[in-house]
C-alpha cells in the first residue's frame, strides 16, 4: 500500500488571505517549528550528515573493531562507479523502476476511462475490489502472493494448468531472475493501479460537459476527443502521478527483500535497495554502502524534483 | 456500434477486472477457513464452505503473535500521539505565520517525504546501535516520527489555512490569547483534518516493513509485518501451514482496510483538487 504524501486536504484553497495582518515579528512560529525541526533533526538531520561523512571514509568491519577510519576522498564513489554489479543493479533499478511506473500509467488511466464510460453499479463493483487491493499491507500483499504462486498448491499454476498444453503444477516463479522481477513488478503493479486509477478519474469528472459537447458538435470522433480534450486537460495530474509512481517504483526494498526472504535468494535478485542492506548491514562495508545510499538519494531527488516544484507553488497560492 | 452494447460489454468487462483485483484479497480469506488436508489438495477449493477457525485460534494463541501486536500498538500510539502533537505546531506556524526561514522549512517538509527508506536506513542503523537504542521502543518511534511528522504537517497546513483567520482574530478582540484563540476556535474546528492525518500517520506506522526489520533484529521486538514475515518464513523451512499464514495475513491487514475506508477519499481527490483547477 501507498500511503502518501499528496493528500494535501485541500479546504485551504478558499481561504486565501495568510495572516496579512499578523506581519510584525513574533518569536511564536519558531517555537511552534521546535518539536517537529529537532525531531527531524535526529531521526534524519544526524544520519544523512553521518552517511554523506562516511561515503567519504574507509568504513569497513575494522572500522568496526575499533581502527580509526580515514578520509578516503572519493575512493568509495569510484569503486562503486568501477563496478560493474553496481552498475548492473543501478541500470536495472532504473529500468524496473520506469517499466513498472509506466505499465501502472497504462493500466490505471484505462481503468479511469472504463469508469467514465460504464454504468455506476459496475463501476462501484470495481472501485470497491481496487479499494481492497490499494488497502493491503505490503507484508500481506507479498505473503498472499508467495501463496497464490506456491509450486505445489499454488492456485496460479493450478489455473494456468488449465490451459490444454500447459503444465506448469510444480513451476517455481522465483527461481529464474526475470520471472522473479516479473512477479515483483505484477504485485506491485496491482497495488499500485488503483491510486492511478482513482486519481485520473477524479481528474476526469472535472472535464467539463459542455467542453465534449462542443467538441462533439464541431465534429470530434471518440479517439480524437480524447487526444485532442481529454488528455490535454488532465495532463497535469498525469505528470504528477508518473512522478509519483517513479519515486514510489525506485522505492521498492520491502517489497524484493520479502520475495528473497519467501524464494531463493541471492544477490542476482538485487534492485539498490537489497543491494545497500547487503552492502551495509550484511558485509559490514559501512563506507560502500553510504556511497551507494548517497547515489539512491540523488537519483530519487533528480526524480522528484519537478513533484517538489508543484508542491512549492501550491504552498505559495495558499 | 451501438452504444447500449458497448456499455453493457464495459460493464461485464469491469466485473472481469475487479474479479482479478479483488481475488488476492479473497484468496487470503478463503484459505484462512481451510484444513491443511483440503488446502494440500490438488484441486484447489474456491468456497470456504464447511469451513474452520482452528487456523485463527492458533495464530492467537501463538506468543509470539501477541508480543508483536503489543509492540505494534505500543509503536503506534507513542508515534501518533506525539507526530500530531507536534504537527499541529508545525502546521500553525507555517499557515497562520509569514517568518524568516518559512520557505526553507517548507522546501524540507516536502523534500523529507521524497527520501526512501533505501537512501538512510545504512546511517538510521548506526545512529541507533551507536546510543544502544536498536530493538527498542524509543529507537524505532524517534525515526518513525521523522517520517509521519512531515507529511501530517503538510496535510495538516491545509487544513488549518480552511479555517478562517478572522475568527480567531474575533476571538483575540474578545480578549482570547493567540494560542487561546487557536484552542479554542481553529483546533475544534481541525477535528476532521486530524481524524484524516492521524489515519494516513497509523497506516504508515502500522505497515512500515523496511525500517523495522533493521532496527528490530530481536524475535520479541518484532512489529506486526516483521511477525508475519517470520510465521510465513518459520513454516516455510517444514511443511507451510497456508492456512495459519493466511489467517495471520487476514488480521493484520483487517484493521489497515477499515481505517483505509476512512480516508480513501481523500487520498485522490486531495491530488487531483488543486491540480487541474490551477
Amino acid at each position: 500500500m501507498t500511503t502518501t504524501a499528496t493528500a494535501t486536504g485541500s479546504p485551504g484553497a478558499a481561504a486565501g488571505r495568510p495572516a496579512k495582518t499578523r506581519k510584525r515579528r513574533s518569536r511564536l512560529p519558531y517555537v511552534l517549528l521546535i518539536p517537529a525541526i529537532v525531531t527531524l533533526l535526529v531521526g534524519l538531520g544526524y544520519p544523512v550528515t553521518w552517511q554523506i561523512i562516511n561515503s567519504f571514509k574507509e568504513y569497513g568491519l575494522a572500522q568496526q573493531f575499533g581502527q580509526p577510519s580515514e578520509f578516503i576522498g572519493f575512493a568509495n564513489y569510484v569503486a562503486l562507479f568501477t563496478d560493474a554489479v553496481f552498475w548492473q543493479i543501478a541500470l536495472r533499478s532504473v529500468a524496473f523502476m520506469a517499466l513498472t511506473a509506466l505499465i501502472t500509467m497504462a493500466i490505471g488511466i484505462a481503468f479511469a476511462l472504463l469508469m467514465k464510460a460504464i454504468p455506476t453499479w459496475s463501476r462501484i463493483v470495481l472501485q470497491v475490489a481496487m479499494l481492497l487491493a490499494w488497502a493491503m499491507p505490503i507484508v500481506a500483499q507479498m505473503t498472499v502472493a508467495n501463496w497464490l504462486i506456491d509450486d505445489r498448491n499454488g492456485v496460479l499454476n493450478y489455473l494456468l494448468s488449465l490451459i490444454p498444453g500447459v503444465d506448469l503444477v510444480g513451476h517455481n516463479w522465483l527461481i529464474e531472475p526475470l520471472s522473479f522481477f516479473g512477479v515483483a513488478m505484477v504485485i506491485i503493479t496491482w497495488a499500485s493501479v488503483p491510486f492511478v486509477a482513482f486519481s485520473v478519474y477524479a481528474g476526469l469528472t472535472q472535464v467539463s460537459e459542455e467542453v465534449l459537447e462542443a467538441a462533439g458538435l464541431d465534429g470530434a470522433g471518440r479517439f480524437q476527443l480524447l487526444r485532442l480534450v481529454i488528455m490535454p486537460i488532465i495532463r497535469p495530474v498525469l505528470v504528477i502521478l508518473l512522478l509519483l509512481q517513479l519515486i514510489w517504483d525506485l522505492r521498492v526494498f520491502a517489497q524484493i527483500q520479502l520475495l528473497q526472504d519467501f524464494g531463493a535468494g541471492g544477490e542476482r535478485y538485487d534492485l539498490l535497495g537489497t543491494y545497500i542492506y547487503g552492502l551495509g548491514i550484511g558485509q559490514g562495508q559501512f563506507g560502500a554502502a553510504s556511497a551507494a545510499a548517497i547515489m539512491v538519494l540523488l537519483l530519487t531527488l533528480a526524480v522528484s524534483s519537478g513533484y517538489v516544484r508543484r508542491l512549492l507553488k501550491e504552498d505559495k497560492e495558499s | 456500434m451501438n452504444p447500449k452494447i458497448l456499455r453493457a460489454g464495459g460493464a461485464a468487462l469491469a466485473v472481469v477486472l475487479a474479479v482479478v483485483w479483488a481475488f488476492p484479497v479473497y484468496w487470503m480469506v478463503n484459505t484462512s477457513f481451510q484444513t491443511p488436508g483440503t488446502i494440500n489438495r490438488l484441486t484447489p477449493t474456491f468456497l470456504p464452505t464447511g469451513g474452520t477457525l482452528s487456523n485463527y485460534r492458533e495464530v492467537l494463541g501463538d506468543n509470539n503473535f501477541i508480543a508483536a501486536l503489543g509492540m505494534s500498538l505500543v509503536v503506534t500510539v507513542v508515534c501518533l500521539v506525539l507526530c500530531i502533537a507536534y504537527a499541529v505546531l508545525a502546521s500553525l506556524a507555517i499557515a497562520r505565520f509569514r517568518f524568516r526561514g518559512r520557505a526553507a522549512f517548507v522546501l524540507t517538509v516536502i523534500l523529507v517525504q521524497m527520501l526512501p527508506a533505501e537512501a538512510m536506513f545504512i546511517a538510521q542503523y548506526k545512529m541507533l546501535a551507536s546510543v544502544n537504542l536498536l530493538n527498542s521502543v524509543i529507537g524505532v518511534s524517534i525515526i518513525y516520527l521523522a517520517m509521519v511528522v512531515p507529511f501530517t504537517t503538510w496535510m495538516l497546513r491545509g487544513f488549518v489555512a480552511g479555517v478562517p483567520v478572522d475568527l480567531e482574530e474575533a476571538a483575540m478582540i474578545d480578549g482570547c490569547t493567540r494560542l487561546g484563540a487557536f484552542r479554542r476556535i481553529t483546533f475544534p474546528l481541525l477535528a476532521p483534518g486530524l481524524v484524516a492525518s492521524g489515519v494516513f500517520a497509523f497506516l504508515q506506522v502500522w505497515n512500515e516493513f523496511a525500517l523495522a526489520s533493521i532496527i528490530l533484529t530481536e524475535n520479541q521486538k518484532a512489529t506486526l509485518p516483521l511477525w508475519l514475515r517470520d510465521f510465513a518464513q518459520t513454516s516455510n523451512l517444514g511443511v507451510t501451514e497456508w492456512g495459519q499464514v493466511m489467517a495471520g495475513s487476514v488480521l493484520v491487514a483487517i484493521p489497515v482496510i477499515v481505517f483505509f475506508m476512512i480516508v480513501q477519499g481523500r487520498m485522490a481527490q486531495g491530488l487531483v483538487g488543486g491540480a487541474v483547477k490551477g
